[in-house]
């Protein structure tokens, strides 16, 4: 870059041209800086995201590369499939089993959190800890506490004269088991967000209530959740995201990968890896990548819907 | 945005016990793991296992590191290169648009800052398929410049960027600046870049943690011989017979460079997760 520094001892036509080069450079500067995101967004992001959509369209094998145009043949296929069902099915179930009894916790979490606590520092770093854990070595250690046999789980229950149950045979128990590995990681995290989403809620609300009589109950029901609408639907939207996409915790669930002996708990990323690093037919893994997407903004919108409609019935009430 | 209620509220025992649990229950596992992974391959099979750490930790790592097939020390390696590498370069970009956006004027900002809003809700893994052909045509499957390239910028990171530096830096310090005669790239350099630092630092730290724990691109694109450290830890639950005191003595190596990073900044990761959920 140049600098538009003039000085008197310059030539006028000197002058004349630094003055054009910084008229440029307020120019086109602001795009420039810019512009590395945008380039670097459309080739590693938006260009893989549509050419999904092409690849999913063809007979497209892993190491032949591309075939012939197929349609919506693929799509076809995969609907007709028990696999792709039971995937769905399967990721819906630990999606709702990790996401509300996550977001009850991390609610109740940031109420707490939300007082005047000796320590503030200490509890919200300590309920953030498992954030820095990955989530391969949170899943090495839970599906070893979880052990069918010898799992620390059964030991426990077995103590208090409880039947071990079948963490990796019962498709359930294997999603409870999957869900709190993902609760584990990200209650605290979320909490954090709604507590920062509470704390900026003008506090003169709670003292009218409290004058009015309500309790601390009723305040939260009839204050905290209403007035906190927005950071809530930014939580579930983001919970939705990366939860209808998870891979690493039922991926390591046991041994082999493949989402259990009658793919208990097979979800629908563990079934396109599937589809195309092991069958190596990457048509029908784009098909499911694209099945995916529209779920996930499917299932976004529907969470934006149902969050706005419960949030303003609280705040009619 | 920190008013606290009236001292009259403070909370009692119910909520120190509360939240004594929670902590309980977030360290346990942590626990559990230091437990199994200082034992031998029957303490998680022995019914009165002690509850005190064994001594066999320096063992089980050992095997860890020493596991042909694991390729410790080149995936520790990788993790420090593209966890550094990434969330510079993150950095950097984001500043550099954030900047822009923030304090600078041109046609159609409010559009494309829009358009960058909308992509942090677009799931990029989905586009795995096209990526992965991409990375084989060029040659780079299995390299770690694949896992490199498809981190080196993010939406998130400009948006936050974009947010800190319209409040925190005044406009009037970025026109000093201009009216001195100073060029567009010298503003930035030596007044954008100064006051962006405080919000850089806490979207670098997140950055480097999402990348050192990311698993699903690595272990599609890298081979097992030049693993990450995620990649190079599921290996030791593939063998046929799992020794859970070497699994969870890997496990605690690759997690301890973290715990220790968290023991000295998560102060600041709580605070930017608060920071970030006010603004978002």
């Amino acid at each position: 870059m140049t600098t538009a520094k003039s000085t008197a001892t310059r030539s006028p036509r000197r002058i004349a041209w630094s003055q054009r080069l910084g008229r440029w450079d307020i120019k086109l500067s602001p795009y420039l800086y810019v512009s590395p995101f945008f380039i670097l967004f459309a080739i590693v992001g938006l260009f893989p995201l549509l050419y999904t959509g092409y690849v999913s369209l063809h007979q497209w094998h892993l190491i032949g590369g591309q075939g012939d145009f197929v349609g919506f043949e693929h799509f076809a296929f995969l609907l007709s499939q028990r696999a792709f069902w039971v995937a769905l099915g399967n990721t819906m179930s630990i999606f709702l089993i990790s996401t509300i009894p996550q977001l009850v916790f991390a609610l109740i979490i940031a109420a707490v959190l939300d007082t005047n606590l000796r320590g503030a520092t200490f509890w919200r770093m300590g309920v953030l800890l498992p954030y820095v854990v990955m989530p391969v070595a949170v899943t090495l250690i839970f599906s070893n506490m979880f052990a069918d046999q010898y799992g620390l789980v059964n030991t426990l229950l077995g103590q208090i004269g409880l039947g071990p149950i079948g963490f990796h045979s019962d498709a359930l128990s294997s999603h409870v088991a999957i869900a709190t590995m993902v609760n584990f990681r990200w209650t605290g995290y979320n909490a954090l967000i709604l507590l920062a989403g509470m704390q900026a809620i003008n506090r003169d609300y709670y003292e009218a209530a409290t004058i009015d009589g309500a309790g601390r109950i009723r305040q939260f029901f009839s204050i905290t959740i209403p007035q906190l609408r927005p950071t809530l639907i930014f939580v579930i939207i983001m919970s939705t995201i990366g939860g209808l996409q998870i891979f690493d915790e039922p991926r390591l669930y046991d041994q082999y990968g493949q989402g259990g002996a009658n793919s208990q708990w097979m979800t629908l990323t563990i079934y396109l890896y599937n589809l195309g690093w092991g069958q190596l037919n990457f048509g029908r893994a784009a098909a499911v990548a694209w099945l995916l997407f529209l779920i996930i903004v499917l299932i976004g919108l529907g969470n934006y819907l149902i969050t706005r409609r419960i949030s303003s019935n609280e705040a009619a009430r | 945005m920190n008013r606290r209620r009236g001292l009259g509220n403070r909370p009692g025992f119910l909520a120190y016990g509360f939240l004594s649990a929670i902590l309980l229950g977030s360290a346990f596992p942590l626990y559990w793991t230091v437990l199994i992974g200082s034992g031998d391959a029957y303490t998680i099979n022995d019914p009165n296992m002690s509850w005190i750490p064994g001594g066999n930790f320096i063992d089980n790592a050992l095997t860890v590191i020493n596991n042909q097939s694991v390729h410790f020390w080149r995936a520790l390696g990788n993790s420090i290169l593209v966890s550094t590498v990434v969330s510079a370069s993150v950095v950097f970009f984001s500043t550099l648009a954030g900047y822009s956006f923030a304090k600078l004027r041109f046609r159609g900002k409010r559009a494309l800052l829009v358009f960058v809003i909308a992509t942090m809700a677009v799931p990029v893994h989905l586009g795995v398929v096209p990526l992965f052909i991409v990375m084989s045509r060029l040659g780079w499957a299995g390299s770690i410049g694949a896992v490199i390239v498809p981190g080196l910028v993010s939406a998130f990171g400009v948006f936050w960027m974009t947010q800190y530096l319209s409040q925190a830096l005044p406009d009037e310090l970025v026109e000093a600046g201009r009216i001195d005669g100073a060029s567009m790239f010298q503003t930035f350099w030596y007044i954008g870049l100064p006051a962006a630092r405080p919000a850089a630092a806490m979207l670098a730290l997140f950055i480097f943690i999402a990348t050192w724990t990311n698993f699903f691109w690595p272990f599609i694109v890298l081979d097992r011989q030049n693993p990450t450290l995620p990649v190079a830890l599921q290996l030791l639950q593939g063998s046929f017979f799992v020794d859970y005191s070497v699994v969870l003595a890997g496990v605690m190596l690759a997690t301890i460079p973290l715990l220790v990073l968290f023991a000295f900044v998560g102060r600041h990761l709580v605070a930017g997760i608060m920071q970030g959920a006010v603004k978002g």
